[in-house]
């Protein structure tokens, strides 16, 4: 044990060695350390309600999609309905037109029949009233007779 | 070292190189007079003293540098490995004091890293500085400061002071010496016996403090000088001492900072 002047030189030493990482290294380091677990703190919380904003979002859209699809199969049944429907107002505009143009065709043919009918009547008699003419062998007023070649012809 | 003697290189090893003032003026200690210096107050340790404070210059450059630099951001490796020394002794401090004294944790920074720094220096082979130095003309050269008595007792001496100031500062005077003329025994008739008791208690912490770093390093500064005079078989020794020096080196250091933490926590307390 020997001791000498070295003490108080390493204490010397010492002070200074203390005071200099008090003031210029301890807080510096101290400060950075503390302020990055802040940081790190911060940036996980961030994460946790990040993951949680994400689960709500994913719930959400699938929620949105669901609706959508349902959305979009009301509306297929309508457009299918309304179809149907569209078809079966077609078909009987079709059949009531067609009906109408029947029924035009027919009473078309009726008038035509008839004309056709008064035509020959009319020929009938005229040949009836040349006929009796020829057999009467004489000149007959043929408006004379008029009224009987009328009953002639309802007759017919 | 081949015309030395076993004992001759033992006592090389473990003499420092020292200046002093003597009737001749100052001087160096030499080969012819290495006891030149020996019992005189005025002496200077100077190896212990250069690499002390080189080391201490080390560790504050060191550190310094990761401080100026110091982000929040994603840290450096360098930085980091700072970082995670702050970190363990501010978590060690933390944990032991529990008043609001700025002073503890860089203390216990200080202390730590140097201890540990002029502990390691034990695990450089014992003649590769020493013998360098010989050949410049250096004649001693002791590398391990902490095996220097000099050396520990400055550090737990001035860890004894702060403990006296502290102690006074927070109980003041009147508490600081009631703490050590009434305990353990509170009565009047026994306060020689307490202040007996409470005065070995005080002055034993220092003591343990310095003689434990002490002891230890010069223990094994001597284990590997013996081991190095052993020829060829020193390389397993040398290298077993080692392995078991990584935590002795360590453990030393750790044990100086936080028992300066303890202590200046008892000082802190008030009964």
């Amino acid at each position: 044990m020997d001791f000498n002047m070295t003490l108080i030189g390493q204490t010397v030493a010492m002070i200074i060695f203390v005071w200099f990482t008090m003031k210029y290294i301890w807080p510096h380091l101290d400060n950075a350390i503390t302020e990055r677990q802040d940081k790190i703190r911060e940036g996980l919380d961030a994460a946790d309600k990040s993951q949680l904003d994400l689960e709500l979002a994913k719930k959400s859209a699938a929620e949105t999609m669901r609706d959508a699809k349902e959305k979009a199969a009301e509306l297929l049944d309508q457009a299918k309905k309304r179809h149907s429907e569209i078809v079966d107002s077609a078909k009987d505009d079709a059949r009531a037109e067609a009906d109408k143009i029947k029924l035009g065709a027919q009473a078309e043919i009726e008038q035509e029949v008839h004309r056709a009918r008064e035509e020959l009547r009319k020929q009938v008699s005229v040949l009836a009233v040349a006929g009796a003419e020829k057999i009467l062998q004489r000149s007959i007023d043929a408006s004379a007779q008029a009224d009987i070649l009328d009953s002639l012809v309802a007759e017919l | 070292m081949s015309e030395q003697t076993s004992s001759g290189y033992i006592k090389h090893h473990l003499q420092n190189l020292q200046f002093c003032s003597t009737e001749q003026g100052w001087a160096f200690n030499t080969t012819e007079n290495p006891k030149l210096c020996k019992e005189n107050f005025s002496t200077f340790n100077v190896d212990s003293l250069f690499f002390s404070v080189l080391l201490g210059a080390i560790f504050l450059f060191m550190f310094r540098r990761a401080a100026k630099k110091a982000t929040t951001g994603v840290p450096g490796k360098f930085q980091a490995f700072v970082e995670l020394v702050i970190d363990f002794v501010g978590t060690n401090v933390k944990d032991t004091f529990h008043g609001k004294n700025k002073m503890i944790a860089p203390l216990g920074l200080t202390i730590f890293m140097w201890v540990y720094l002029m502990n390691i220096m034990d695990l450089i082979p014992v003649d590769w500085i020493p013998g360098l130095a010989h050949a410049i003309g250096i004649p001693f050269l002791k590398v391990v400061p902490s095996t220097d008595v000099n050396v520990t007792f400055a550090m737990s001496l001035s860890v004894f002071i702060l403990i006296i100031f502290y102690s006074i500062k927070v109980k003041g005077i009147k508490g600081f010496s009631k703490e050590l003329t009434l305990n353990p025994f509170n009565h009047w008739a026994a306060i020689p016996v307490n202040l007996i008791l409470e005065g070995a208690a005080l002055l034993a912490k220092p003591i343990s403090l310095s003689l434990r770093l002490f002891g230890n390093m010069y223990a094994g500064e001597l284990i590997y000088i013996l081991i190095a005079l052993m020829g060829l078989y020193q390389i397993p020794l040398h290298f077993g001492w080692s392995l078991l020096h990584v935590l002795v080196t360590f453990l030393q250091a750790f044990i100086f900072m936080m028992l300066t933490v303890v202590y200046l926590s008892l000082a802190h307390e008030d009964h």
